[in-house]
């Protein structure tokens, strides 16, 4: 039995973003219980309705969150594997459990506080003073003596192989971000909202060939919450429903790792890894990538965006370089507007949840860069390690 | 025992070898560049573990190659994204397809080599780094 508009999420909410390592005083159970109970506001129920936690990227500490907000039962607890390529995924999670009749109102959240001393932009780090140390396996022995710690320096290379393979050109990497500013300005939520210019994304400081500052997310602190209950209950809460129509994570086995060992086939090496899940995903909605209104593509680097675009058929695969530069993914007048909440680039980085909350907003008619008439939202996480996910939504 | 000019820090060459990758980093000590087979179907294995991804056989022959290869993709990293490293930019890592050993991919420096020189499709050697007595690290430079 699938998902299918069986339920619905009914509450979204928020700390504000911050830079990294800048939400001290505050703790981490803070920041996530902030923001548990601003999606419960918002969706006008109480946290003791919730009975379910569904994460991805690790998860967080469910016994601490229901000691800490007095949750009377939890009857279901559970996160995707991998990282933040589940991030659409996680709500897919909470779908499955109330569809399957183990909880009712399921809460997927992420929550991010970096310390000074262990960075996200170092991921892979195996040595090197202090807090950037990590155990070491016998598969990192291949990939760190070499210096390559960074999911910046890795998707770069899958970046140069796109350049290469299809002829993209850098400024398609630099509309992705002028685009994704653009969107930002006019947000007041968005960590950085001083316009960009293609001469400014040209001449930037470069970080990893072929990508520059502008390419990159930004490292942040904060909370989002997501709340899904099923479509019934959903029809009596505050706010206008938004059905999830149908969700997948996976992968083609062989992408494997991806980034962490660079021996996926070449078929799909300059992939964001998405295909089998857009396939999956577009199927189970039954709908086309021509019906999606809105696309907020998880975004950590620019590159992993087209080819995103590339793999969910808003256009041919090679031929992603063309249709960003053709203004295609621009609010209001692009044919498929993308990441109108400025996203990870632009916006802020709680690892894809923002994503979520933009769909939300939008299908809702809620949105700041409000796409006229939404009906269908598409969300994504990943590119990553397997899983990647996607989530289909729908204003009900 | 010495290291190419440029190498970076030997503390991230520390290694932790398995029971499967350790003939791969005996004979590079020795100045050998194996690659694991499959003895039932021929498919080559990297990084070094217990199953053919093909065939789910575990034993393997150790081939030696040249450590000859084309670039297959690469980046030139210009910001030490850990403080140590921020003497050592910019150093190129490379994804390297080596000449004998089809279906696998190596990743490395490029190192002895102008980092701007590098392309896609570059060819390749071994460039042997001696860490130390007790680990050796295959890196590579653009060949002729």
């Amino acid at each position: 039995m699938l998902i299918k508009d069986k339920t619905a999420i009914v509450g979204v909410g928020s700390t504000p973003y911050y830079k990294r390592g800048m939400s001290f005083p505050q703790t981490k159970i803070e920041l996530a219980c902030k923001a548990i109970l601003a999606a419960c506001e918002d969706a006008g129920l109480s946290v003791k309705d919730i009975d379910g936690f569904a994460y991805y990227s690790g998860g967080f500490d469910s016994a601490l969150i229901a000691q800490t907000l007095g949750i009377p039962e939890v009857r279901f607890t559970a996160t995707l594997t991998g990282g933040g390529g589940g991030a659409a995924g996680s709500v897919g999670l909470a779908a499955a459990a109330i569809t399957s009749g183990h909880a009712g109102v399921v809460v997927s959240l992420m929550t991010l506080q970096q310390p000074p001393t262990a960075r996200l932009g170092a991921a892979f780090a195996t040595k090197g003073t202090g807090g950037y140390s990590r155990p070491s396996d016998p598969e990192t022995d291949f990939v760190a003596p070499h210096g390559l710690f960074a999911p910046g320096q890795m998707f770069s290379m899958l970046a140069m192989r796109h350049m290469h393979r299809y002829g993209t050109r850098r400024e398609a990497f630099g509309e992705i971000a002028i685009s994704s500013r653009d969107n930002a300005i006019r947000r007041p939520t968005a960590r950085f909202r001083d316009p960009i210019t293609m001469e400014d994304y040209l001449n930037a400081r470069m970080i990893s060939d072929p990508l520059c500052l502008f390419d990159y997310t930004q490292e942040n602190d904060g909370a989002v919450a997501v709340i899904t209950t099923s479509a019934e209950r959903a029809r009596d809460l505050r706010q206008h429903p938004v059905s999830i129509v149908a969700s997948a994570h996976g992968a083609e086995g062989r992408w494997g790792h991806a980034i962490t060992w660079m021996g996926m086939p070449d078929e799909y090496f300059a992939s964001s890894g998405h295909r089998p899940v857009a396939r999956a995903v577009y199927e189970r909605a039954d709908v086309t990538p021509q019906d999606i209104d809105v696309a907020l593509l998880y975004d950590h680097f620019t590159p992993m965006v087209l080819m995103q675009i590339e793999d969910y058929g808003f256009c041919p695969v090679g031929e992603g370089g063309p249709f960003v530069e053709a203004g295609n993914i621009r609010w209001k007048t692009g044919t498929i507007p993308v990441n109108t909440h400025g996203g990870n680039l632009s916006e802020a980085y709680i690892i894809g949840m923002t994503h979520v909350k933009e769909a939300v907003e939008q299908l809702r008619h809620q949105a700041v860069n409000q796409v006229e008439n939404a009906e269908l939202a598409l969300v994504t996480g990943g590119p990553a390690p397997m899983p990647v996910s996607a989530t289909i939504l729908r204003r009900s | 025992m010495s290291r190419p000019q440029g190498a970076l820090p030997a503390e991230f060459a520390e290694i932790g070898p398995s029971s499967w990758t350790e003939p791969f980093w005996l004979a590079a000590r020795e100045h050998r560049l194996t690659v694991p087979r499959c003895v039932n179907c021929g498919t080559f294995r990297f990084p070094p573990g217990p199953f053919c991804h093909e065939c789910q056989h575990q034993e393997v022959e150790q081939v030696q190659v040249s450590g000859t290869g084309t670039v297959y993709t690469y980046t030139v990293a210009r910001h030490g994204v850990v403080p140590v490293l921020a003497d050592y930019v910019p150093y190129v890592v490379a994804v390297i397809e080596l000449d004998g050993a089809p279906g696998i991919r190596m990743i490395g420096n490029i190192v002895e080599s102008d980092p701007d020189a590098v392309r896609i499709g570059s060819r390749v050697e071994l460039a042997w780094d001696d860490v130390n007595d007790e680990v050796t690290i295959p890196r590579f430079r653009l060949a002729g």
